[in-house]
C-alpha cells in the first residue's frame, strides 16, 4: 500500500472527525506553543546575560575584599578593608599578565544641578576605566592622571544622571554638587542600559578615585580592583598572579585561606549561563508535560477510533490487509493528528513568543533548531502514543472484527 | 478437471471456558475450478465456519486444507492474508462495504494491498463495476444505493483481483426475490467465465442456481448432489413482467 494512499485514508478518517480532530490537536497544539515559548525565553535571557557580560570587557578580572565560599557567600566579617591603593599598584608593577587596573571607590550620594537633585552612584576609577570596561564617552573628555594625583572634583556623567539633572541638555562645563562639593563635568559616558540583573548601568557618576576617596566617601582602603589581562588566553595566568602577589603582601600564611577573591568575567559568564540553562531546561520541561498530555490525549482518541472502526478493519483484512498495513494506516493517523498539531503548535508559540516580547519587552530568541526539535518532538510523541491503538487494530482477530457491530 | 480445493478432515473446535463446541467434525471435501457449489444446512451447523477456513480467515482446529495443492493449514497471518488478497474474494450477507466511501473507491480496496500494485487499479475496479452493471455509479456513496446494488459493488470488489474463488455467505439474505434473482445471475455469468463459487444459502431456490448443492449437518456433510441442469436466473429475469423488474430509481 502507498504511502500516498494510506495519507489519503488517514487525511479522511480524520477529516470525518473534525471536531474531535481538532480537539486532540489541541494538546499537542498548546504543549508545542509551550515548548517554542519557553525555549524562546530561556534562550532570550541566556542571549541577553552574555552580550551583556561581553559588555563589561570581556578579559575583565575583579578583585574582591573577604573570600567567597563556594556558594558565594562572603567569609568573614570586616574584611571589606582589605584591600589598598597600594596592592592595586602592586599587581600593576608586578604582574605581567596584567595589562590595566583601576581601584574602586563606590558608594551612593545626592547630587544637585541647579534646582534639580537625584541620589546616584557615585564611582571613583583610575584613568583606564574605559578601557578597562570598554566603556566609550558619548562626549568630552575622561580625566586625567593629573586629577587622579590632586583628587580634583571633576566628574564624568551616566546618561541617566544625564537625563535626571539635566533634562537631556549638554552639560559638559556644568558645575553640579556631589554632598555639597562642586564638581565640574567634564565628560558623559555612552548609553549601556540595564545589566543581566535589571540594574540601570547609566545610573552612575565617575570621578577619579581619590577623589572618591578623600573627598566623598572619606575613606582609605578601595571598595574592590578591576583589572583586564593582556588577553583572554591570559585570563587564568593573570588569576593566579594576582592571587599570589595579594596572598604576599597580606602575608597570608600557606593553608589559610585568602581574604580577598579573584573573579574573572568569564567565570561570571559561565555561572550566568549555566544559570540560565537550568531555567531554560525547567521551563522546557514543564512545557514538555504538557506535550506528553497532548500525547495521552492522542492515544485516548486513537484506541476510540480503533473501536469505532472495528468493523473496518475486518473488511479491510478479509480483502486482503496484512497486520502491518493496518499497524501503518492506524500510526500515519496519529502522526499526522500530531504532526498537524505541532506545525499549528510552532506557528503558535512564535506568535506567543513576539507578543511576549513585545509587551512584557522580555528578549525572545527562537532557534531554527527549537522549532525542529518541537516538530520532531511532535512526531514522535505521534508515533509513541499512537502505536500502541495502531498495533491492537492490527491484532485484530479478522472474523471478529467482521462481526463486531 | 483441476482440483481448486481439497480439505482432509477439517475440525473446527471453540473453546468456551472449559465448554467446547465442535463447528466442524471431520470435513473431507474436494472442490474443482469452475465449479459452482451451494452450500445449505441449518442453523449453527458449521456452514460460515467451514467458509472462514475456506476464506483464509480462520484456521481449523485439526486436518489439512489444500489451496491449488499447496497446503495452508499452517500458514501464518501475513501469509493468509496474501492469499486472501489475491486468491480470494469475500461477499457477506451485511455487504460490508465501507460507509462514507465511493463505490469505486471500494472496489479499490483489495488493489490497495495488491503487492504487485499497478497503476491501471481505477481501471480494473471500473471494469469490475461494469461487470456487475454499475457503471455509472462509481462515485455513489453505499448509503445511496439499494440493497441490491449494493452487493453488487461487493461482488465487484470480489472480483476485481481476478481471484480463483468467490466465497459468498448468504449473499442473498438481505435482499427481496427479484434482487436475489439479479445477483444469482451475475454469480452464474462469473461462473460461465470460469471463476469458481461457493455459496451459503438457506434457500432452496437460491441453491438451485448452482451446479452443485452440499448439506451440513451438526458439522459434517450429510449430501453432496451435483444438479444436472441447474435453473437459468437470467431465463427467470426475462419472463417477469419488466414493470416489477424495476429496481433502480
Ligand atoms: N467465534 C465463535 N466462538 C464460539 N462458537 C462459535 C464461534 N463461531 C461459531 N461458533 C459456533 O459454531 C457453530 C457453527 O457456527 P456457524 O456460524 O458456522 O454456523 P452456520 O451454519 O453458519 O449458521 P447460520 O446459518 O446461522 O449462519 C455454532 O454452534 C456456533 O455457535
Ligand atoms: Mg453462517
Amino acid at each position: 500500500m502507498r504511502y500516498f494512499q494510506i495519507l489519503k485514508v488517514a487525511y479522511k478518517a480524520l477529516g470525518r472527525n473534525k471536531m474531535r480532530s481538532s480537539l486532540t490537536m489541541l494538546g499537542i497544539i498548546i504543549g508545542v506553543a509551550a515548548v517554542i515559548a519557553m525555549l524562546g525565553i530561556g534562550e532570550g535571557a541566556k542571549k541577553m546575560v552574555n552580550s551583556q557580560i561581553a559588555s563589561l570587557g570581556d578579559n575583565l578580572l575583579n578583585i574582591f575584599p573577604g573570600s567567597f565560599m563556594s556558594g558565594g557567600m562572603r567569609a568573614g566579617a570586616g574584611t571589606r578593608t582589605s584591600l589598598t591603593e597600594e596592592d592595586a599598584k602592586a599587581i600593576k608593577e608586578k604582574c605581567p599578565a596584567v595589562l590595566r587596573i583601576s581601584p574602586v571607590v563606590r558608594t551612593g550620594a545626592q547630587v544637585v544641578a541647579g534646582n534639580l537633585n537625584w541620589g546616584t552612584s557615585i564611582e571613583g576609577y583610575s584613568t583606564d576605566f574605559p578601557l578597562i570596561r570598554s566603556w566609550p564617552l558619548a562626549s568630552g573628555t575622561f580625566f586625567t592622571e593629573q586629577d587622579v594625583k590632586g583628587a580634583t572634583k571633576v566628574c564624568i556623567l551616566g546618561k541617566t544622571v544625564v537625563d535626571n539633572l539635566f533634562a537631556g541638555q549638554d552639560p559638559i562645563g556644568e558645575i553640579i554638587r556631589i554632598k555639597k562639593l562642586p564638581f565640574r563635568v567634564i565628560g558623559v559616558l555612552s548609553s549601556k542600559g540595564q545589566n543581566a540583573f535589571g540594574r540601570d548601568q547609566d545610573d552612575m557618576i565617575v570621578v577619579p578615585y581619590t577623589t572618591a576617596q578623600k573627598k566623598i566617601a572619606g575613606i582609605t582602603y578601595i571598595n574592590s580592583i578591576i583589572a583586564s589581562a593582556v588577553d583572554r588566553t591570559k585570563i587564568d595566568l593573570a588569576t593566579k598572579q594576582v592571587t599570589d602577589l595579594l596572598r604576599q603582601r597580606h602575608r597570608i600564611l600557606p593553608g589559610q585561606d585568602d581574604d580577598f577573591t579573584v573573579r574573572s568575567q568569564l567565570d561570571i559568564a559561565t555561572a550566568a549561563g549555566s544559570t540560565s540553562k537550568i531555567m531554560t531546561i525547567l521551563l522546557a520541561a514543564i512545557a514538555s508535560i504538557s506535550l506528553i498530555v497532548g500525547g495521552i490525549g492522542i492515544m485516548n482518541i486513537m484506541l476510540v477510533s480503533v473501536t469505532e472502526r472495528t468493523r473496518e478493519i475486518g473488511i479491510r483484512m478479509a480483502v486482503g490487509a496484512r497486520g502491518k498495513d493496518i499497524l501503518t494506516q492506524f500510526l500515519i493517523e496519529s502522526i499526522v493528528l500530531s504532526l498537524i498539531g505541532g506545525i499549528v503548535g510552532i506557528l503558535l508559540g512564535v506568535l506567543t513568543s513576539k507578543a511576549i516580547s513585545v509587551i512584557l519587552r522580555w528578549p525572545i530568541f527562537i532557534s531554527v533548531l527549537a522549532i525542529a526539535l518541537s516538530f520532531f518532538f511532535s512526531g514522535f510523541v505521534g508515533v509513541f502514543f499512537g502505536f500502541y491503538p495502531a498495533r491492537k487494530a492490527s491484532n485484530l482477530d479478522p472474523i471478529e472484527a467482521l462481526r463486531y457491530e | 478437471m483441476d482440483k481448486l480445493i481439497s480439505t482432509d478432515h477439517l475440525v473446527k473446535i471453540y473453546k468456551l471456558g472449559d465448554y467446547e463446541i465442535q463447528a466442524l467434525r471431520g470435513i473431507n471435501l474436494s472442490i474443482e475450478k469452475g465449479e459452482f457449489v451451494a452450500i445449505m444446512g441449518p442453523s449453527g451447523s458449521g456452514k460460515s465456519t467451514l467458509m472462514h477456513i475456506l476464506g483464509c480467515l480462520d484456521r481449523p482446529t485439526k486436518g489439512k486444507y489444500f489451496l491449488e495443492e499447496k497446503d495452508i493449514s499452517s500458514l501464518d497471518r501475513n501469509s493468509l492474508a496474501g492469499i486472501r488478497n489475491q486468491k480470494i474474494g469475500f461477499v457477506f450477507q451485511s455487504f460490508n462495504l465501507l460507509s462514507r466511501t465511493t463505490a469505486l473507491e471500494n472496489v479499490e480496496l483489495p488493489l490497495l494491498y495488491n503487492s504487485s500494485y499497478s497503476k491501471e487499479k481505477t481501471e480494473k475496479a471500473k471494469k469490475a463495476l461494469s461487470m456487475v452493471g454499475l457503471e455509472g455509479r462509481e462515485n455513489h456513496y453505499p448509503n445511496k444505493l439499494s440493497g441490491g446494488q449494493q452487493q453488487r459493488v461487493a461482488i465487484a470488489r470480489a472480483l476485481v483481483n481476478d481471484p480463483a474463488i468467490i466465497l459468498a455467505d448468504e449473499p442473498t439474505g438481505n435482499l427481496d426475490s427479484i434482487t436475489s434473482m439479479e445477483v444469482m445471475e451475475i454469480f452464474q455469468s462469473l461462473n460461465n467465465n470460469g471463476i469458481t463459487i461457493i455459496l451459503i444459502t438457506h434457500e432452496k431456490d437460491i441453491a438451485a442456481y448452482a451446479k452443485r448443492n452440499i448439506t451440513f449437518r451438526d458439522g459434517k456433510i450429510v449430501r453432496d448432489e451435483i444438479i444436472p441442469v441447474p435453473k437459468k436466473a437470467k431465463d427467470e429475469l426475462l419472463s417477469l413482467p419488466p414493470v416489477e423488474n424495476e429496481e433502480e430509481i
